[in-house]
Protein backbone atom coordinates (compact mmCIF):
# COMPACT_ATOMS: atom_id res chain seq x y z
CA UNK A 1 0.00 0.00 0.00
CA UNK A 2 1.29 3.88 -0.90
CA UNK A 3 2.03 5.81 2.01
CA UNK A 4 -0.73 7.84 1.32
CA UNK A 5 -3.53 5.13 1.47
CA UNK A 6 -2.10 4.47 4.79
CA UNK A 7 -2.88 7.51 5.88
CA UNK A 8 -5.87 7.64 5.10
CA UNK A 9 -6.46 3.99 6.10
CA UNK A 10 -5.00 5.70 9.76
CA UNK A 11 -7.10 8.97 9.37
CA UNK A 12 -10.22 6.61 8.78
CA UNK A 13 -9.19 4.66 11.88
CA UNK A 14 -8.68 7.31 14.25
CA UNK A 15 -12.43 8.61 12.64
CA UNK A 16 -13.77 5.41 14.86
CA UNK A 17 -11.29 5.02 17.41
CA UNK A 18 -10.82 8.88 19.09
CA UNK A 19 -13.81 9.51 20.99
CA UNK A 20 -13.58 6.19 22.82
CA UNK A 21 -9.93 6.69 23.10
CA UNK A 22 -9.70 10.03 24.07
CA UNK A 23 -12.76 9.09 26.77
CA UNK A 24 -11.06 6.15 28.16
CA UNK A 25 -7.79 8.32 28.78
CA UNK A 26 -9.86 11.26 30.21
CA UNK A 27 -11.24 8.77 33.33
CA UNK A 28 -7.61 7.89 33.99
CA UNK A 29 -5.38 11.07 34.18
CA UNK A 30 -8.60 13.12 34.79
CA UNK A 31 -7.95 15.49 32.27
CA UNK A 32 -9.57 16.09 28.94
CA UNK A 33 -6.62 17.95 27.58
CA UNK A 34 -3.83 15.45 28.49
CA UNK A 35 -5.42 12.43 27.45
CA UNK A 36 -6.22 14.11 24.11
CA UNK A 37 -2.34 14.87 23.97
CA UNK A 38 -2.03 11.36 24.54
CA UNK A 39 -4.48 10.32 21.91
CA UNK A 40 -2.56 12.49 19.67
CA UNK A 41 0.30 11.00 20.07
CA UNK A 42 -0.84 7.54 19.77
CA UNK A 43 -2.12 8.51 16.58
CA UNK A 44 1.53 9.91 15.66
CA UNK A 45 3.12 6.82 16.74
CA UNK A 46 0.49 5.02 14.05
CA UNK A 47 1.64 7.14 11.62
CA UNK A 48 5.11 6.31 11.94
CA UNK A 49 4.56 2.78 12.59
CA UNK A 50 1.42 1.25 10.63
CA UNK A 51 2.62 1.72 7.03
CA UNK A 52 5.79 -0.58 7.91
CA UNK A 53 3.83 -2.69 9.93
CA UNK A 54 0.43 -2.65 8.56
CA UNK A 55 -2.82 -1.68 10.36
CA UNK A 56 -3.07 -4.01 13.34
CA UNK A 57 -5.85 -6.87 13.85
CA UNK A 58 -7.26 -4.63 16.63
CA UNK A 59 -6.36 -0.91 15.99
CA UNK A 60 -7.89 0.57 18.52
CA UNK A 61 -6.41 -1.44 21.20
CA UNK A 62 -3.20 -1.02 19.47
CA UNK A 63 -3.85 3.10 19.85
CA UNK A 64 -4.81 2.63 23.37
CA UNK A 65 -1.89 0.74 24.84
CA UNK A 66 0.49 3.25 22.98
CA UNK A 67 -1.14 6.40 24.17
CA UNK A 68 -1.25 4.72 27.98
CA UNK A 69 2.60 4.11 27.52
CA UNK A 70 3.40 7.40 26.48
CA UNK A 71 0.70 8.59 29.82
CA UNK A 72 3.00 6.52 32.23
CA UNK A 73 5.95 7.94 30.88
CA UNK A 74 5.21 11.47 30.77
CA UNK A 75 4.06 11.40 34.67
CA UNK A 76 7.22 9.53 35.84
CA UNK A 77 9.19 12.23 33.65
CA UNK A 78 6.99 15.30 35.96
CA UNK A 79 7.24 13.26 39.34
CA UNK A 80 10.88 13.55 38.91
CA UNK A 81 11.03 16.78 37.97
CA UNK A 82 8.38 17.86 41.05
CA UNK A 83 10.30 15.91 43.50
CA UNK A 84 13.49 18.44 42.80
CA UNK A 85 11.28 21.22 43.87
CA UNK A 86 10.36 19.82 47.15
CA UNK A 87 7.31 20.62 48.99
CA UNK A 88 5.59 22.22 45.89
CA UNK A 89 5.51 19.11 44.08
CA UNK A 90 4.37 17.23 47.10
CA UNK A 91 0.38 17.24 46.09
CA UNK A 92 1.52 16.62 42.02
CA UNK A 93 3.96 13.75 43.04
CA UNK A 94 1.07 11.81 44.96
CA UNK A 95 -1.54 13.11 42.53
CA UNK A 96 0.57 11.53 39.84
CA UNK A 97 1.37 8.32 41.56
CA UNK A 98 -2.44 7.21 42.06
CA UNK A 99 -3.23 8.49 37.96
CA UNK A 100 0.00 6.39 36.85
CA UNK A 101 -1.45 3.51 38.78
CA UNK A 102 -5.09 3.86 37.34
CA UNK A 103 -3.44 4.32 33.91
CA UNK A 104 -1.02 0.81 34.25
CA UNK A 105 -4.39 -0.77 35.32
CA UNK A 106 -6.58 0.02 32.69
CA UNK A 107 -7.64 -2.14 30.39
CA UNK A 108 -7.34 -1.42 26.59
CA UNK A 109 -10.80 -1.93 26.13
CA UNK A 110 -12.76 1.27 27.01
CA UNK A 111 -16.39 1.38 28.57
CA UNK A 112 -19.16 3.18 27.14
CA UNK A 113 -19.43 4.70 29.85
CA UNK A 114 -16.41 6.61 29.48
CA UNK A 115 -18.07 8.21 26.27
CA UNK A 116 -20.93 9.18 28.40
CA UNK A 117 -18.48 10.83 30.79
CA UNK A 118 -16.53 12.52 28.19
CA UNK A 119 -20.15 14.07 26.56
CA UNK A 120 -21.48 15.47 29.99
CA UNK A 121 -17.42 17.45 30.17
CA UNK A 122 -17.66 18.68 26.49
CA UNK A 123 -20.91 19.78 27.13
CA UNK A 124 -20.23 21.47 30.98
CA UNK A 125 -22.29 24.48 31.54
CA UNK A 126 -19.26 26.15 33.02
CA UNK A 127 -18.38 26.48 29.38
CA UNK A 128 -19.64 29.06 26.78
CA UNK A 129 -21.78 27.55 24.06
CA UNK A 130 -18.89 27.91 21.26
CA UNK A 131 -16.73 26.31 23.47
CA UNK A 132 -18.90 23.41 24.22
CA UNK A 133 -19.47 23.11 19.97
CA UNK A 134 -15.85 23.18 19.37
CA UNK A 135 -14.58 21.16 22.11
CA UNK A 136 -17.80 18.40 21.49
CA UNK A 137 -17.08 18.55 17.63
CA UNK A 138 -13.26 17.51 18.47
CA UNK A 139 -13.52 14.90 20.56
CA UNK A 140 -16.27 13.52 20.05
CA UNK A 141 -16.97 13.73 16.37
CA UNK A 142 -12.88 13.37 16.07
CA UNK A 143 -13.36 16.56 13.46
CA UNK A 144 -10.45 18.15 13.12
CA UNK A 145 -9.26 22.08 14.25
CA UNK A 146 -9.98 23.29 10.60
CA UNK A 147 -12.50 21.09 9.58
CA UNK A 148 -14.10 22.89 12.30
CA UNK A 149 -13.34 26.02 11.10
CA UNK A 150 -14.60 25.44 7.45
CA UNK A 151 -18.20 24.29 8.62
CA UNK A 152 -18.38 27.45 10.71
CA UNK A 153 -16.50 29.66 8.39
CA UNK A 154 -14.26 31.28 11.00
CA UNK A 155 -10.53 30.96 11.40
CA UNK A 156 -9.01 28.42 12.32
CA UNK A 157 -7.22 30.16 15.07
CA UNK A 158 -10.38 30.93 16.14
CA UNK A 159 -11.20 27.37 17.09
CA UNK A 160 -7.84 26.59 18.32
CA UNK A 161 -8.26 29.10 20.97
CA UNK A 162 -11.63 28.04 21.93
CA UNK A 163 -10.45 24.10 22.34
CA UNK A 164 -7.36 25.46 24.48
CA UNK A 165 -9.39 27.91 26.73
CA UNK A 166 -11.74 25.80 27.09
CA UNK A 167 -9.87 22.68 28.22
CA UNK A 168 -7.76 25.33 30.51
CA UNK A 169 -11.01 26.43 31.95
CA UNK A 170 -12.16 22.19 32.66
CA UNK A 171 -8.90 21.95 34.02
CA UNK A 172 -8.76 25.31 36.13
CA UNK A 173 -12.10 24.41 37.55
CA UNK A 174 -10.75 20.61 38.37
CA UNK A 175 -13.99 19.66 36.72
CA UNK A 176 -14.77 15.72 37.50
CA UNK A 177 -15.02 14.27 34.23
CA UNK A 178 -18.27 11.90 35.62
CA UNK A 179 -21.91 11.43 34.60
CA UNK A 180 -23.71 14.11 36.80
CA UNK A 181 -25.61 12.63 40.03
CA UNK A 182 -29.70 11.95 39.34
CA UNK A 183 -30.65 15.46 40.49
CA UNK A 184 -28.93 17.36 37.96
CA UNK A 185 -29.16 14.97 35.56
CA UNK A 186 -32.14 17.10 33.76
CA UNK A 187 -30.47 20.39 33.35
CA UNK A 188 -26.96 18.70 32.77
CA UNK A 189 -28.92 16.72 29.92
CA UNK A 190 -30.61 19.63 28.35
CA UNK A 191 -27.12 21.44 27.67
CA UNK A 192 -25.64 18.23 26.10
CA UNK A 193 -28.64 18.07 23.79
CA UNK A 194 -28.64 21.78 23.37
CA UNK A 195 -24.95 21.57 21.85
CA UNK A 196 -26.29 18.78 19.57
CA UNK A 197 -29.29 20.65 18.44
CA UNK A 198 -27.01 23.66 17.60
CA UNK A 199 -24.66 22.27 15.53
CA UNK A 200 -27.55 20.28 13.84
CA UNK A 201 -28.96 24.25 13.08
CA UNK A 202 -25.89 25.25 11.92
CA UNK A 203 -25.66 22.83 9.43
CA UNK A 204 -29.79 22.85 8.73
CA UNK A 205 -29.69 26.36 8.40
CA UNK A 206 -26.56 27.80 7.75
CA UNK A 207 -26.00 31.26 10.13
CA UNK A 208 -23.40 32.48 7.20
CA UNK A 209 -22.38 31.73 4.04
CA UNK A 210 -24.73 30.93 1.34
CA UNK A 211 -24.54 27.42 1.80
CA UNK A 212 -28.62 26.16 1.79
CA UNK A 213 -26.98 23.32 4.10
CA UNK A 214 -24.04 22.20 5.57
CA UNK A 215 -24.24 18.37 5.34
CA UNK A 216 -21.01 17.64 7.25
CA UNK A 217 -22.55 19.44 10.61
CA UNK A 218 -26.05 18.08 10.00
CA UNK A 219 -24.61 14.53 9.59
CA UNK A 220 -22.67 14.95 12.63
CA UNK A 221 -25.04 16.00 14.82
CA UNK A 222 -27.15 13.48 13.78
CA UNK A 223 -24.51 10.80 14.87
CA UNK A 224 -23.95 12.47 17.91
CA UNK A 225 -27.84 12.23 18.46
CA UNK A 226 -27.43 8.23 17.69
CA UNK A 227 -24.52 7.71 19.90
CA UNK A 228 -26.02 9.36 22.78
CA UNK A 229 -28.82 7.62 22.17
CA UNK A 230 -27.20 4.02 22.68
CA UNK A 231 -25.70 5.43 25.88
CA UNK A 232 -28.96 6.83 27.86
CA UNK A 233 -31.72 4.95 26.67
CA UNK A 234 -33.93 5.72 28.95
CA UNK A 235 -34.38 9.12 28.19
CA UNK A 236 -37.01 10.04 26.01
CA UNK A 237 -35.65 13.52 25.31
CA UNK A 238 -33.18 12.10 23.50
CA UNK A 239 -34.87 9.66 21.52
CA UNK A 240 -36.83 12.90 21.29
CA UNK A 241 -34.27 14.70 19.78
CA UNK A 242 -32.94 12.41 17.57
CA UNK A 243 -36.59 11.95 15.96
CA UNK A 244 -36.39 15.40 15.36
CA UNK A 245 -33.13 16.10 13.87
CA UNK A 246 -34.03 12.49 11.46
CA UNK A 247 -37.29 13.93 10.51
CA UNK A 248 -36.19 17.68 9.80
CA UNK A 249 -33.14 16.57 7.74
CA UNK A 250 -35.53 14.21 5.84
CA UNK A 251 -36.91 17.52 4.39
CA UNK A 252 -33.94 18.96 3.11
CA UNK A 253 -34.42 18.06 -0.49
CA UNK A 254 -37.83 19.24 -1.15
CA UNK A 255 -37.31 22.22 1.20
CA UNK A 256 -36.00 24.64 -1.71
CA UNK A 257 -36.80 25.00 -4.67
CA UNK A 258 -34.37 25.08 -8.08
CA UNK A 259 -34.24 28.55 -7.50
CA UNK A 260 -32.76 28.24 -4.17
CA UNK A 261 -35.52 29.82 -2.52
CA UNK A 262 -37.42 28.35 0.73
CA UNK A 263 -40.60 26.50 0.51
CA UNK A 264 -42.84 25.61 3.06
CA UNK A 265 -43.53 22.33 5.22
CA UNK A 266 -47.28 22.43 3.24
CA UNK A 267 -45.69 22.74 -0.11
CA UNK A 268 -43.25 20.47 -0.66
CA UNK A 269 -43.22 17.60 -2.95
CA UNK A 270 -42.97 14.49 -0.10
CA UNK A 271 -41.81 11.79 -3.38
CA UNK A 272 -38.38 14.13 -2.13
CA UNK A 273 -38.45 13.56 1.29
CA UNK A 274 -36.09 10.95 2.52
CA UNK A 275 -37.78 8.33 3.67
CA UNK A 276 -35.25 6.42 5.57
CA UNK A 277 -34.82 9.23 7.93
CA UNK A 278 -38.16 9.24 8.09
CA UNK A 279 -38.44 5.51 9.25
CA UNK A 280 -35.47 6.46 11.59
CA UNK A 281 -37.27 9.21 12.73
CA UNK A 282 -41.07 7.66 13.70
CA UNK A 283 -38.50 4.58 15.06
CA UNK A 284 -36.74 7.07 17.27
CA UNK A 285 -39.63 8.94 18.71
CA UNK A 286 -41.36 5.21 19.57
CA UNK A 287 -38.41 4.39 21.55
CA UNK A 288 -39.26 7.87 23.08
CA UNK A 289 -42.98 7.09 23.74
CA UNK A 290 -41.58 3.28 24.83
CA UNK A 291 -39.55 4.90 27.59
CA UNK A 292 -42.64 5.78 29.55
CA UNK A 293 -40.75 9.35 30.64
CA UNK A 294 -42.70 12.50 29.75
CA UNK A 295 -42.44 14.59 27.15
CA UNK A 296 -39.89 18.10 26.79
CA UNK A 297 -39.35 20.12 24.10
CA UNK A 298 -37.86 17.63 21.74
CA UNK A 299 -40.00 14.88 21.52
CA UNK A 300 -42.82 17.18 21.26
CA UNK A 301 -41.24 18.82 18.23
CA UNK A 302 -40.57 15.60 17.35
CA UNK A 303 -43.90 14.41 17.51
CA UNK A 304 -45.20 17.56 15.61
CA UNK A 305 -42.94 16.88 12.89
CA UNK A 306 -43.97 13.14 12.73
CA UNK A 307 -47.43 13.72 12.42
CA UNK A 308 -46.17 15.70 8.56
CA UNK A 309 -44.49 13.17 7.80
CA UNK A 310 -47.42 10.72 8.12
CA UNK A 311 -49.48 12.76 6.69
CA UNK A 312 -49.67 11.43 2.71
CA UNK A 313 -50.37 14.78 1.60
CA UNK A 314 -50.91 18.35 2.92
CA UNK A 315 -55.03 17.65 3.33
CA UNK A 316 -54.09 14.37 4.91
CA UNK A 317 -52.74 16.49 8.05
CA UNK A 318 -53.60 15.57 11.59
CA UNK A 319 -54.51 19.04 13.33
CA UNK A 320 -56.50 18.05 15.47
CA UNK A 321 -53.39 15.97 17.35
CA UNK A 322 -50.79 18.71 16.05
CA UNK A 323 -53.20 21.45 17.83
CA UNK A 324 -53.02 19.29 20.88
CA UNK A 325 -49.64 18.75 20.69
CA UNK A 326 -48.46 22.01 20.87
CA UNK A 327 -50.69 22.86 23.69
CA UNK A 328 -48.74 20.39 25.43
CA UNK A 329 -45.14 22.17 23.90
CA UNK A 330 -46.32 25.90 24.99
CA UNK A 331 -46.67 24.59 28.61
CA UNK A 332 -43.17 23.07 28.81
CA UNK A 333 -41.41 25.75 26.86
CA UNK A 334 -43.32 28.78 26.12
CA UNK A 335 -42.61 31.43 23.31
CA UNK A 336 -44.40 33.81 21.63
CA UNK A 337 -43.44 31.42 18.23
CA UNK A 338 -44.76 28.44 19.76
CA UNK A 339 -47.77 30.70 20.62
CA UNK A 340 -48.48 31.91 17.25
CA UNK A 341 -47.77 27.67 15.53
CA UNK A 342 -49.86 26.43 18.12
CA UNK A 343 -52.48 29.10 16.92
CA UNK A 344 -51.91 28.22 13.50
CA UNK A 345 -52.51 24.74 14.06
CA UNK A 346 -55.53 25.65 16.08
CA UNK A 347 -57.20 27.32 13.06
CA UNK A 348 -56.59 24.36 11.12
CA UNK A 349 -58.18 22.25 13.40
CA UNK A 350 -61.36 23.81 14.59
CA UNK A 351 -61.30 26.77 12.37
CA UNK A 352 -60.38 30.64 11.68
CA UNK A 353 -62.44 31.95 14.66
CA UNK A 354 -60.14 30.22 17.55
CA UNK A 355 -56.60 30.44 15.60
CA UNK A 356 -58.31 34.33 15.59
CA UNK A 357 -58.78 34.53 19.26
CA UNK A 358 -55.66 32.79 20.17
CA UNK A 359 -53.50 35.30 17.32
CA UNK A 360 -55.42 38.57 19.01
CA UNK A 361 -53.22 37.76 22.34
CA UNK A 362 -51.74 40.91 23.40
CA UNK A 363 -48.33 39.54 24.87
CA UNK A 364 -47.76 37.63 21.34
CA UNK A 365 -48.37 40.39 19.56
CA UNK A 366 -46.07 42.88 21.86
CA UNK A 367 -43.29 39.73 21.48
CA UNK A 368 -43.79 39.42 17.85
CA UNK A 369 -44.24 43.06 16.64
CA UNK A 370 -41.77 42.87 13.92
CA UNK A 371 -42.72 39.71 12.92
CA UNK A 372 -44.24 39.09 9.24
CA UNK A 373 -45.73 36.14 9.99
CA UNK A 374 -47.94 37.41 12.85
CA UNK A 375 -49.77 39.78 10.15
CA UNK A 376 -49.62 36.71 7.55
CA UNK A 377 -51.27 34.40 9.99
CA UNK A 378 -53.91 36.89 10.71
CA UNK A 379 -54.60 37.65 7.50
CA UNK A 380 -54.83 34.14 6.56
CA UNK A 381 -57.54 33.48 9.10
CA UNK A 382 -59.57 36.75 8.23
CA UNK A 383 -59.94 35.62 4.42
CA UNK A 384 -61.26 32.11 6.10
CA UNK A 385 -63.61 33.92 7.61
CA UNK A 386 -64.73 36.28 4.45
CA UNK A 387 -63.55 39.27 6.24
CA UNK A 388 -61.50 40.80 3.12
CA UNK A 389 -60.86 44.28 3.71
CA UNK A 390 -59.16 43.54 7.44
CA UNK A 391 -57.79 40.55 5.60
CA UNK A 392 -56.50 43.14 2.97
CA UNK A 393 -54.85 45.51 5.93
CA UNK A 394 -53.06 42.26 7.46
CA UNK A 395 -51.23 40.91 4.41
CA UNK A 396 -50.16 44.62 3.76
CA UNK A 397 -48.75 44.80 7.48
CA UNK A 398 -46.94 41.31 6.46
CA UNK A 399 -45.63 42.64 3.48
CA UNK A 400 -44.21 45.57 4.67
CA UNK A 401 -42.20 43.64 7.41
CA UNK A 402 -40.64 41.02 5.68
CA UNK A 403 -36.95 40.72 4.04
CA UNK A 404 -37.69 38.17 1.85
CA UNK A 405 -38.64 40.09 -1.58
CA UNK A 406 -40.47 36.72 -2.94
CA UNK A 407 -42.17 36.60 0.32
CA UNK A 408 -43.52 40.30 0.15
CA UNK A 409 -44.41 39.62 -3.64
CA UNK A 410 -46.62 36.93 -2.65
CA UNK A 411 -48.06 39.00 0.40
CA UNK A 412 -49.22 41.84 -1.89
CA UNK A 413 -50.67 39.27 -4.42
CA UNK A 414 -52.95 37.85 -1.70
CA UNK A 415 -53.65 41.71 -0.09
CA UNK A 416 -54.47 42.70 -3.95
CA UNK A 417 -56.76 40.15 -4.45
CA UNK A 418 -58.69 40.80 -1.54
CA UNK B 1 -22.30 10.72 3.72
CA UNK B 2 -23.91 7.47 2.98
CA UNK B 3 -22.86 4.03 1.64
CA UNK B 4 -24.70 1.09 1.11
CA UNK B 5 -22.75 -2.11 1.41
CA UNK B 6 -24.26 -5.15 -0.42
CA UNK B 7 -22.75 -8.44 0.86
CA UNK B 8 -22.14 -10.71 -2.18
CA UNK B 9 -24.05 -13.97 -1.79
CA UNK B 10 -22.07 -17.32 -1.46
CA UNK B 11 -22.81 -21.13 -2.26
CA UNK B 12 -24.06 -21.62 1.55
CA UNK B 13 -26.04 -18.21 0.91
CA UNK B 14 -28.06 -19.60 -1.81
CA UNK B 15 -28.99 -22.44 -0.43
CA UNK B 16 -30.59 -20.85 2.47
CA UNK B 17 -28.18 -21.87 5.53
CA UNK B 18 -28.65 -20.21 8.08
CA UNK B 19 -25.32 -18.83 9.68
CA UNK B 20 -24.49 -20.34 12.59
CA UNK B 21 -24.58 -19.58 16.22
CA UNK B 22 -21.05 -17.96 16.15
CA UNK B 23 -21.32 -16.49 13.28
CA UNK B 24 -24.56 -15.00 14.44
CA UNK B 25 -23.21 -13.62 17.48
CA UNK B 26 -19.86 -12.10 15.53
CA UNK B 27 -22.27 -10.18 13.53
CA UNK B 28 -24.93 -9.33 16.35
CA UNK B 29 -21.95 -7.28 18.11
CA UNK B 30 -20.62 -5.52 14.55
CA UNK B 31 -24.09 -4.20 14.16
CA UNK B 32 -24.06 -3.51 17.98
CA UNK B 33 -20.75 -1.63 17.53
CA UNK B 34 -22.26 0.54 13.85
CA UNK B 35 -24.89 1.09 15.98
CA UNK B 36 -23.32 2.59 19.15
CA UNK B 37 -20.98 4.49 16.94
CA UNK B 38 -24.06 5.87 15.51
CA UNK B 39 -23.11 4.54 11.43
CA UNK B 40 -25.72 1.84 10.89
CA UNK B 41 -29.14 3.56 9.20
CA UNK B 42 -30.36 -0.15 7.62
CA UNK B 43 -29.51 -3.34 7.07
CA UNK B 44 -30.43 -6.51 6.74
CA UNK B 45 -30.39 -10.26 4.91
CA UNK B 46 -32.39 -11.52 2.13
CA UNK B 47 -33.63 -14.57 1.20
CA UNK B 48 -31.88 -16.86 -1.30
CA UNK B 49 -32.37 -16.28 -4.94
CA UNK B 50 -34.69 -19.00 -5.27
CA UNK B 51 -37.36 -16.75 -3.61
CA UNK B 52 -36.95 -13.83 -5.36
CA UNK B 53 -37.63 -12.79 -9.09
CA UNK B 54 -36.25 -10.32 -11.63
CA UNK B 55 -38.93 -7.91 -13.45
CA UNK B 56 -37.29 -7.02 -16.98
CA UNK B 57 -38.83 -4.01 -18.10
CA UNK B 58 -38.66 -2.67 -22.04
CA UNK B 59 -40.52 0.11 -23.64
CA UNK B 60 -43.42 -0.29 -26.12
CA UNK B 61 -43.76 -3.93 -24.81
CA UNK B 62 -45.26 -6.13 -21.10
CA UNK B 63 -42.64 -6.10 -18.56
CA UNK B 64 -41.59 -9.48 -18.32
CA UNK B 65 -41.19 -11.73 -14.84
CA UNK B 66 -38.19 -13.95 -14.34
CA UNK B 67 -38.65 -16.33 -11.51
CA UNK B 68 -35.42 -17.00 -8.94
CA UNK B 69 -33.13 -18.70 -8.60
CA UNK B 70 -30.47 -17.09 -10.85
CA UNK B 71 -27.06 -18.20 -11.69
CA UNK B 72 -24.29 -16.12 -11.04
CA UNK B 73 -24.34 -16.38 -7.62
CA UNK B 74 -21.47 -14.54 -7.05
CA UNK B 75 -23.03 -11.87 -8.75
CA UNK B 76 -25.92 -11.95 -6.15
CA UNK B 77 -26.46 -10.00 -3.06
CA UNK B 78 -27.29 -12.04 0.75
CA UNK B 79 -27.89 -9.07 2.11
CA UNK B 80 -27.22 -4.94 2.86
CA UNK B 81 -26.34 -2.43 5.18
CA UNK B 82 -26.59 1.65 4.58
CA UNK B 83 -24.15 3.26 6.49
CA UNK B 84 -23.53 6.84 7.05
CA UNK B 85 -19.92 7.89 7.47
CA UNK B 86 -17.57 10.46 6.71
CA UNK B 87 -15.61 9.65 3.83
CA UNK B 88 -15.14 6.43 1.86
CA UNK B 89 -11.95 5.67 3.77
CA UNK B 90 -14.03 5.31 6.95
CA UNK B 91 -16.40 3.13 5.48
CA UNK B 92 -13.51 0.81 4.37
CA UNK B 93 -12.05 0.84 7.41
CA UNK B 94 -15.81 -0.25 8.88
CA UNK B 95 -15.80 -3.01 5.99
CA UNK B 96 -12.37 -4.28 7.08
CA UNK B 97 -14.28 -5.18 10.53
CA UNK B 98 -17.16 -7.07 9.02
CA UNK B 99 -16.67 -10.70 10.85
CA UNK B 100 -16.19 -13.94 8.29
CA UNK B 101 -19.32 -15.03 7.03
CA UNK B 102 -20.05 -18.57 5.32
CA UNK B 103 -17.80 -21.03 4.68
CA UNK B 104 -13.98 -21.12 5.33
CA UNK B 105 -13.47 -22.25 1.81
CA UNK B 106 -14.79 -19.40 0.01
CA UNK B 107 -13.94 -15.53 0.76
CA UNK B 108 -16.27 -13.38 1.43
CA UNK B 109 -16.93 -9.78 -0.70
CA UNK B 110 -18.73 -6.85 0.26
CA UNK B 111 -19.07 -4.20 -2.39
CA UNK B 112 -19.25 -0.48 -1.13
CA UNK B 113 -21.34 2.03 -3.00
CA UNK B 114 -21.74 5.62 -2.12
CA UNK B 115 -25.43 6.95 -2.11
CA UNK B 116 -26.27 9.78 -4.68
CA UNK B 117 -26.70 13.05 -1.74
CA UNK B 118 -28.38 15.85 -2.94
CA UNK B 119 -25.15 18.08 -2.71
CA UNK B 120 -23.34 15.63 -4.96
CA UNK B 121 -24.14 17.61 -7.95
CA UNK B 122 -22.59 20.37 -6.77
CA UNK B 123 -22.65 23.77 -8.45
CA UNK B 124 -22.96 22.19 -11.82
CA UNK B 125 -25.97 21.33 -11.17
CA UNK B 126 -27.57 25.03 -11.28
CA UNK B 127 -31.31 25.61 -10.73
CA UNK B 128 -31.84 25.86 -14.53
CA UNK B 129 -31.11 21.90 -14.70
CA UNK B 130 -32.76 21.25 -11.51
CA UNK B 131 -35.86 22.19 -12.98
CA UNK B 132 -35.22 20.56 -16.16
CA UNK B 133 -34.60 17.83 -14.26
CA UNK B 134 -37.91 18.19 -12.45
CA UNK B 135 -39.58 18.52 -15.72
CA UNK B 136 -38.14 15.11 -16.93
CA UNK B 137 -38.96 13.55 -13.75
CA UNK B 138 -42.42 14.73 -13.68
CA UNK B 139 -42.60 13.38 -17.49
CA UNK B 140 -41.28 10.29 -16.91
CA UNK B 141 -43.88 9.72 -13.91
CA UNK B 142 -46.31 10.10 -16.77
CA UNK B 143 -47.94 13.34 -14.79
Amino acid sequence: MAAADVNRAVEAVWRIESARLIAGLARTVRDVGLAEDLAQEALVAALEQWPESGVPDNPGAWLMATAKRRGIDRLRRDRIAARKSEELGRELEVRGEAVERDLAAAIDDPFDDDLLRLIFTTCHPLLSTEARVALTLRLLGGLTTPEIARAYLISESTVAQRIVRAKRTLAAARVPIEVPVRDQLPERLAAVLEVVYLIFNEGYSPSSGDAVVRIELLEEAMRLGRILAELLPTEPEVHGLVALIELQASRTRARVDPAGEPVPLLEQDRARWDWMLIGRGQRALERAYATGGSFGPYALQAAIAACHSRARDAADTDWVRIAALYDGLAQVSPSPVVGLNRAVAVGMAFGPGAALELLGDEEMGAALAGYPLLPAARGEMLERLGRDAEARTQFERAAELTANERQARFLRRRAATR
Amino acid sequence: MRVMVMVKANEASEAGQMPSEQELAAMGAFNEELVKAGVMLDGDGLHPSREGYRVTISPGTEPSVTDGPFAETKELIAGYWIWQVKDMDEALAWAKRIPALGPDTTPGTVELRPLFEADDFGEEFTPELQAQEERLRKQIAGS
